[in-house]
This record gives structure tokens, sequence and C-alpha cells, in this order.
């Protein structure tokens, strides 16, 4: 069954300026549970499939972090598709890109090829959905690829260390504060088995969304889906139960000291609500890390650059996509002979400033509001883009409607949506304040 | 089921690649005031997609005042005209207009996004931009005060680190191997008369090209380029000539207190204008450019798992051209899979590659060709590059005939000329085992 949505283009239907473009998105389900969703972008012969797992590093079993990730490694080494270079070699000689991301909250696999050749990437993908056969050593092998990556994503880069050790503070009870690539010491010790057994409780028709974006028509695409997909038998997938956060009561502050770290910062960051859980809170957000850190317009640029030349740079941001929580964050990082002690006083100064205000004037408003809506119309130059947006948001349990409400939501919002989100978020007792620097007596 | 699916997608496999053609028709067309320009009209979205590459990059400025050019592209949104940084960035935020100018080696790259209904203000803006860069005390600071911790940060960042290192290394006398961004010396030094000169050294017609795709009729565009250039001087550069490789390679080792060493290798390329560039193309996909399916990945990833990331890469530059390769491992495996990569060039050299690695690497490399221009900006970006490069404008649908026309002999030819396995510049930032300094020999 398809119904044919709005266009994608009344998503940019905004009270002021352009249409843009008009991509038809439609959708349909297969009977074993199987989303699709197909948004035709024809601009050039090429498709963007992409397959979404309803499943991400919060959903590990405890003392296993890490294994979903292990198990995005291990699905280009299934034994159907064992030829030298497995998966991946496969779509290389039709033309074809490939590659895979896991997130918190789901795992994704997808590939760029020509559009003529989108029924072959199904029946690959296809394949790896229905089952997964792996070698004992070839896993082991590509175990110690991931500690290899660990050492290079996180532990050779004192920020990648830092990001770890706040996030880990943020949560008091909830999976995202575990790092998504894994413990090293948990790491170590995966099985096969686990990650076997992981796949065939997760990854099924029902538990998963499929997106095709590109030079495509949505029968075509429906048709392929069923013939490659229809006979997967469903996993009888049920809906993700996490745990949640008490209330947060202290706030928590990190030092995390390096001696490879040549420019210190600080950085805060506060428990928020996301898109899928609170729209309207979450569009209050966006807008107001535009207003406090977007730009030299922007009210920790102005104060700390640009009235006072204390920090290189400054800047705030909202991450609301993720599932269950959302982070709102503040930073700066001093010019030299400018003390963490100094810059964090000032930003601090910054935001009590702000929350003592009546709230931002229309003229911040107009700018954030017109900056967002600019990032939108050129977000519709990327197909991939696009394919995330559906694919993320259906995958994390948000309906195609909530997806497409989100411009509006955001150009809805009012300078006192801002600032009673200000209110509500930036309270010290939900926060992490972090400081990377480098110990004393390293030169800085 | 397993062997069946296998067989079936080995079969579709060997099916021929379908035609490449981008969906983009390239215009060549000349403006009325004498500027050549290539348009692909895409107008499905209401936006216009602008590159514009300035053959005046850091390679022409001053060794003294080393970074100059990137701190001159990055303050060109800083404040133009009457409009202060402030004021500019207002300016630009209620157009829409989302441009950026960065500094390359041999050139100098604007890209501007802007949409169609404000299309003229936003070309008007960006002209100032261009033309009357105010260059702001407190702008400049702002900028110095950047570009130092970055250069700071760099010094400790592993990648950083060995980039540097091999640039250093391959090209001693020459302004390649320089940093980008200088050094905290050169920096200080760089006042509002340097970052003037540097600006005009950049931003001239004399070796410019221009990419434009989106909304935008062919009358448009020539009458919006002509608005927007028309201001600035058109003087003939004298030519900097080929860049002098060093005579010896060798291992050089870079002390870092990290748990994983960064190794890069490194030997002269191949150019753009050599006979056999696509046959040295296709060789390096199979190596260590292809992903998953490389030899390299396959070597030392897949079989040993001594790395997360190794490839190849080549690398062209307007005066020199680089093969190299880079890999990630443990300080205490690192030697073994420098080792590997030594292995998988000798064996390169010494046996080339088979019909069916052949195969593979052209049909990967002619599919993926229209992979890379699925948006406007891409298009755009990539045909002010052909376009700088001497190439012609339906390039985007010719290259593919040049990759089909290689031969296995073509490749082995030129993998028996090119690799020099025995003379490899290696770089290892970390604290490697059993590594020994090892002179790669004089030429």
């Amino acid at each position: 069954m398809r119904r044919l949505l709005a266009l994608a283009a009344t998503m940019v239907a905004l009270a002021v300026g352009p249409a843009a473009a008009e991509w038809p998105v439609t959708t349909f389900t297969l009977d074993n549970g199987l989303e699709g969703v197909v948004i035709e972008d024809r601009r050039a012969p090429v498709a963007t499939h992409m397959v979404f797992y309803r499943v991400g590093g919060a959903d590990e079993p405890a003392g296993r972090s890490g294994l979903a990730h292990w198990l995005e490694h291990l699905m280009f080494k299934d034994a159907d598709t064992a030829v030298e270079g497995g998966f991946s070699a496969l779509v290389a000689a039709n033309g074809g890109q490939d590659n895979a991301f896991t997130s918190p909250d789901v795992t994704a696999y997808f590939q760029r090829i020509a559009s003529d050749r989108l029924g072959f990437v199904m029946g690959l993908e296809a394949s790896r959905m229905r089952d997964l056969e792996v070698g004992e050593a070839e896993a082991l092998t590509e175990r110690d690829v991931i500690l290899e990556e660990r050492a290079q994503r996180v532990e050779n880069d004192p920020s990648g260390r830092f990001g770890e050790q706040r996030s880990a503070a943020m949560y008091l009870n909830h999976p995202y504060g575990q790092p998504l690539i894994g413990w090293r010491h948990e790491i170590a010790k995966l099985q096969l088995a686990d990650a076997l057994a992981f796949h065939a409780r997760h990854y099924g028709p029902d538990n998963a969304v499929l997106v095709v974006a590109g030079d495509v028509d949505p029968e075509t695409v429906e048709r392929l889906a069923l013939e490659h997909y229809g006979d997967i038998p469903s996993i009888g997938a049920v809906p993700r139960e996490r745990v949640s956060e008490p209330p947060h009561a202290a706030p928590r502050r990190v030092l995390y000291e390096d001696a490879r770290v040549r420019q210190p910062y600080v950085m805060r960051e506060f428990l928020a609500p996301t898109r899928r859980t609170d729209p309207e809170r979450a569009a209050a957000l966006e807008m107001l890390a535009a207003v406090l850190g977007d730009g030299l317009n922007a009210r920790l640029q102005q104060a700390l650059t640009v009235e006072r030349e204390l920090a290189v740079a400054t800047g705030a941001w909202f991450a609301g996509s993720a599932r269950d929580y959302g982070e709102f964050a503040v930073y700066a990082a001093p010019q030299p002979g400018v003390s963490l002690d100094e810059i964090e006083a000032a930003m601090d100064g910054v935001l009590e400033t702000f929350l003592a205000s009546d709230g931002p004037s229309a003229e911040e408003m107009e700018r954030v509001k017109t900056r967002w809506r600019a990032s939108w119309i050129y977000s519709q130059d990327s197909q991939s883009t696009l394919a995330r947006r559906y694919g993320h948001g259906l995958a994390i349990g948000m309906s195609i409607e909530e997806i497409e409400a989100w411009p509006e939501t955001l150009q809805a919002v009012t300078a006192e949506d801002v600032m009673d989100a200000a209110r509500a978020v930036l309270r010290p007792e939900a926060s992490v304040t972090g400081r990377l620097q480098a110990p004393e007596g390293v030169e800085g | 089921m397993n062997l069946r699916m296998a067989a079936a997608a080995l079969a579709f496999a060997l099916l021929p690649p379908p035609p490449a053609e981008a969906a983009a028709e390239v215009q060549a067309i000349e403006t009325p005031g004498g500027i050549e320009v290539w348009l692909v009209e895409a107008p499905e979205i209401p936006m216009v997609a602008l590159e514009l590459r300035f053959g005046g990059g850091a390679s022409r400025e001053p060794a003294e005042l080393a970074g100059v050019t990137r701190m001159m592209a990055g303050l060109l949104d800083d404040g133009a005209g009457d409009l202060d940084a402030a004021a500019f960035e207002a300016a630009a935020d209620g157009l829409a207009l989302r441009f950026g100018a960065s500094a390359g080696r041999d050139a100098v790259s604007v890209s501007a996004r802007m949409l169609t209904e404000t299309l003229d203000e936003s070309v008007e803006l960006l002209r100032l931009a261009l033309t009357e860069p105010r260059f702001d005390a407190d702008a400049v600071e702002r900028a110095r005060a950047r570009q130092i911790s970055s250069i700071r940060s760099a010094g400790t960042d592993p990648s950083a680190l060995a980039s540097r290192a091999w640039r250093a290394a391959l090209f001693p006398e020459d302004p390649y191997g320089r940093p980008l961004s200088g050094d905290e010396a050169t920096v200080a030094r760089i006042d509002r008369a340097a970052l003037v000169a540097a600006r005009e050294r950049a931003l001239d017609r004399g070796d410019l090209a221009v990419g434009i795709v989106g909304d935008v009729t062919p009358d448009e565009a020539a009458a919006l380029i002509d608005r927007l250039l028309a201001d600035l001087p058109e003087t003939r550069r004298d030519p900097l000539g080929p860049a002098e490789f060093a005579e010896t390679r060798e291992l050089e080792i870079v002390e870092l207190d990290a748990p994983q060493a960064v190794a890069r290798l490194v030997q002269p390329g191949i150019g753009r204008d050599d006979p056999d560039f696509f046959a040295a193309v296709v060789m390096e996909h199979v190596l260590g450019g292809g992903g998953f399916a490389s030899r390299l990945t396959q070597e030392v990833r897949v079989e040993r798992g001594l790395t997360y990331s190794v490839s190849s890469f080549l690398a062209r530059w307007d005066r020199a051209a680089v093969l190299g390769a880079q890999v990630a491992s443990d300080n205490a495996r690192v030697a073994e899979a420098i080792a590997v990569i030594r292995e998988e060039w000798a064996r390169m050299r010494g046996t080339g590659v088979s019909e069916e690695e052949l195969d593979d690497a052209k049909r990967y490399l002619t599919g993926a060709w229209p992979l890379a221009f699925d948006s406007n900006a891409k298009i755009a970006s990539a045909l002010a590059g052909f376009m700088s490069e001497g190439l012609p404008p339906d390039y985007l649908v010719t290259r593919n005939d040049l990759v089909e026309a290689v031969t296995l002999e073509d490749v082995n030819r030129v993998a028996a000329r090119l690799l020099t396995p025995e003379r490899l510049q290696v770089v290892v930032v970390g604290q490697p085992e059993g590594l020994e300094r090892t002179d790669g020999g004089a030429d």
C-alpha cells in the first residue's frame, strides 16, 4: 500500500520566502513489516539505498559495549558475499560506493550506485538481513580492527577522550553514557556468539526502514523491495524499552588533562529533550543555540570575541535528533593569556544576562530563522542528507508527518518560547562542565 | 542459499557497467566581458552554486609571510565596503548567501550558494567581498588568534604532524614543503599591507576558472559573472616551474606520546599530462584506493587486523604529483604494517594486476564517477577544477572513455615505471617499536 504524501516542498512552504525543491516523497509497507520511503530526486541517474535498523549502541546488553558497532563491521563479512573484499568489493565492482554507520539509536547501511542497479544492491542487503554467517577467526581479526579504530578515533585524540568522559558524567542511568565504539576492556571480550544473537534479535524486516532516494519511481522501488526483501520472515520486533534518567540534582565537573592539548577549552552541556520527545521545546532550543552562539552576531561571539578579545572560538549547539535525550551546549576556547576560569566566568555572564532579560529581540529571531531556512533549502541539494533525515526519523519512532512538520515548528517559535526553553534547560544541576587542558607545567 | 546468492551476485558483477553520463550538460559560454564560464542549468532547486578558482595560491606568497594567503581567504567574509564584519554577516544572512574562500597551494577558491530570489543582491555582496574586503584590525586579530591556535593544535596532532613532515621531506626547497597555515613566527608578522598584497596576488582574472550550476540561464549567468568580476585585474603570471623533489628519501620518526602511530609513505607520482595517467589511476585504485577491495586493505586490515584504515593516494598539484599511502596502527605493530605496504608496492611493481582486477577497477572508477556529481555545489566545484586543468567542457562525460581505454599492458607498464618500493620517504609519528632509520638512498 502506498500513499502519496505531501510533496517535500510543503516542508519549506514557510510564511516567508521561496518554495524549495519538489522531491516527491512516498511510502509503502510490506506484509513482513518492512517500511519503505522513496524520495524522487531525478537530477542524476544515481540512487541512494539505505537500510536503517531500529537498534544501536544504547540497546546493547550490559557489559557488551561496542557490540552494535562490531556487528556493523561483521555485516561486511557475510559468507553470502564471500569473495575477495567481500560485500563492498561486489558493490565497487558495479561502480557503487557503500558504507555503514552506527549511532546510539540506529544502525544503517547504505550504497550509492547507478539507479539501474538498485535491485542488485537490494539483493545484497537482503541477504545479510536474512542471516549472517561469519567465521570465528575473521570476526576476531575484525575485533582487532575495532581496537585500532578506537585508538584512532578516541585514544589518539584528546578531544575524543574528553568527550567520552563528559558523556559518562552526563548520564546517571541511561546507556547514552557509554561510548558507542565501546570501552576497550569490553570490546576485547566480545564474542562472535554475542554478535550473531544480536543480529538474530534485532535484524529483520519488521525492525527496519528502507529508504531509496534518487532517480527512481516509487512503483519500481516497491516491486524491487517486494522481490528482494518480501520473503524475509518477521522477527517479532517489539518496541524498545530503555531505562530513563532520574532527576539530576548536582552539577558535575570533568577536568581532563592531556599533555598533547595545545588549545584548552571549556564546554558545558545540559540534558535536554529531543525532537521526538518534545518537538516544540526542541525547536525553541535550536533557535536558542543560534541566538547564543551561531555567527558573529550571536550573543557569545559578541561578548567574548568582539567586545572583549577573550576567546579564539565560542559558540552553542543543540543536539536534538537522538531518540531519548538531547544535549544543549555552550563552549569557549580562550586566547593565549586568558585562563579557563576567566573564560568560563565570561561565558556564565552571557548566560546570566540572557536569562535575566526579556529574551531575544525581534531582529535576532528573524536573523536565526532566516539563517536556518537557508540551511534547509540548501540541504535539498544533497540526496544523502534527505535520505538520512527520513530514515533516521522513522527508525527512532517518529512518523513521516512529525518529520515533515519540523520546519513549520521551527518557524512558529516565538521569543517567549526561546526564553521558556532557556529557563527550563539551562539548569546547573542538569549540566556537566568539562575542561580540557594540558597539565600544569606543559606548554599550553 | 549462501553460495547461490554469491554466484548470482558475481554473475551480475560481470555485466557491463551502465552508461556513466551525468545528467549534467555543460555549456561553455564567454561573457560579454570576455570571461570563460562553464554552466549547467539546473532549475529543480531555486538556488545557484558558484565556484571560482583563482590561480594565485599560497605557493606564491613570500616565505617570511607563510600563511598569509590562508588568512586573507578567511577574512574575505569579515567585512567589506561600508559593512564591518558583523554588518556583513547580517547582510549575508538576510539574503541567505553562503560563501567561503579557501587557500590552496596553487589556487584560492571561492564557493558560493545563493537563492534565485536574492541572486542579484547576493552577487553584489559577493562582489564587495572580493573587491573591497576591509581587513579591519579587530577582524585580523581574531583571524590571527584562530590561525595560531590551529597551528599549535597541529603540533600534537599525529595526522597533521605526519603530513607536515612528509611535505617538508619531499620538497625541501619548494613552497610545497611549507605548511599552508605558516608557523607562529610568520603569522605574527602578517599585517594589513601583507593581506592586501595577498588579495591582489590571488584575486586576479589572469588565471581564473568559473563553474556555475543552478537555476540560471546562460545570459543571466554571463551577466552576473561580469558584474561580479569586472573590477578585478587581469595580469599574466609567470609560471613557477615544476617543483623539485628531495634527492634522498628515508625513514623519519617524529616522536609523539600517543598510543597509536601514524605513518605516511610517499614518492613522486604522475601528472595529468602524462600519457600513462589513467593507467596509474587504475593501478593505484587496485593498490590501495578502492576501499575494502584494495590490496592494502585486504593485507593490512582484513588479513592481519593491523589497522582500522589504510589507503593509498595520488595527489596532484599544478607543479608536482605524489603517490603515497597512509596507515595508523598500534606503536607495537606499525612496523609490520609498513613492511606489508612496502611488500605490496614491490608486488605491484613486479607482477602488476590481473585481468579481473583491471576489470573490477574500471567498473568501479567509471561507476563512481557520476556519483561524485549529485549536487549542484559539487558539479560547480568540479567544473572549475576541470577548467583550471585545461580539460575540455565535456570532460564530465568523456572521462570514463579514458578509463575504459586503459589496458592490462598499460597498467603493468606504469606500475614498473612508477613504483619505487625501495625509495619511499617514510614518516612515522608516535613511538614506533622495531623501526630503524634506514637511508632510502640517493638518486
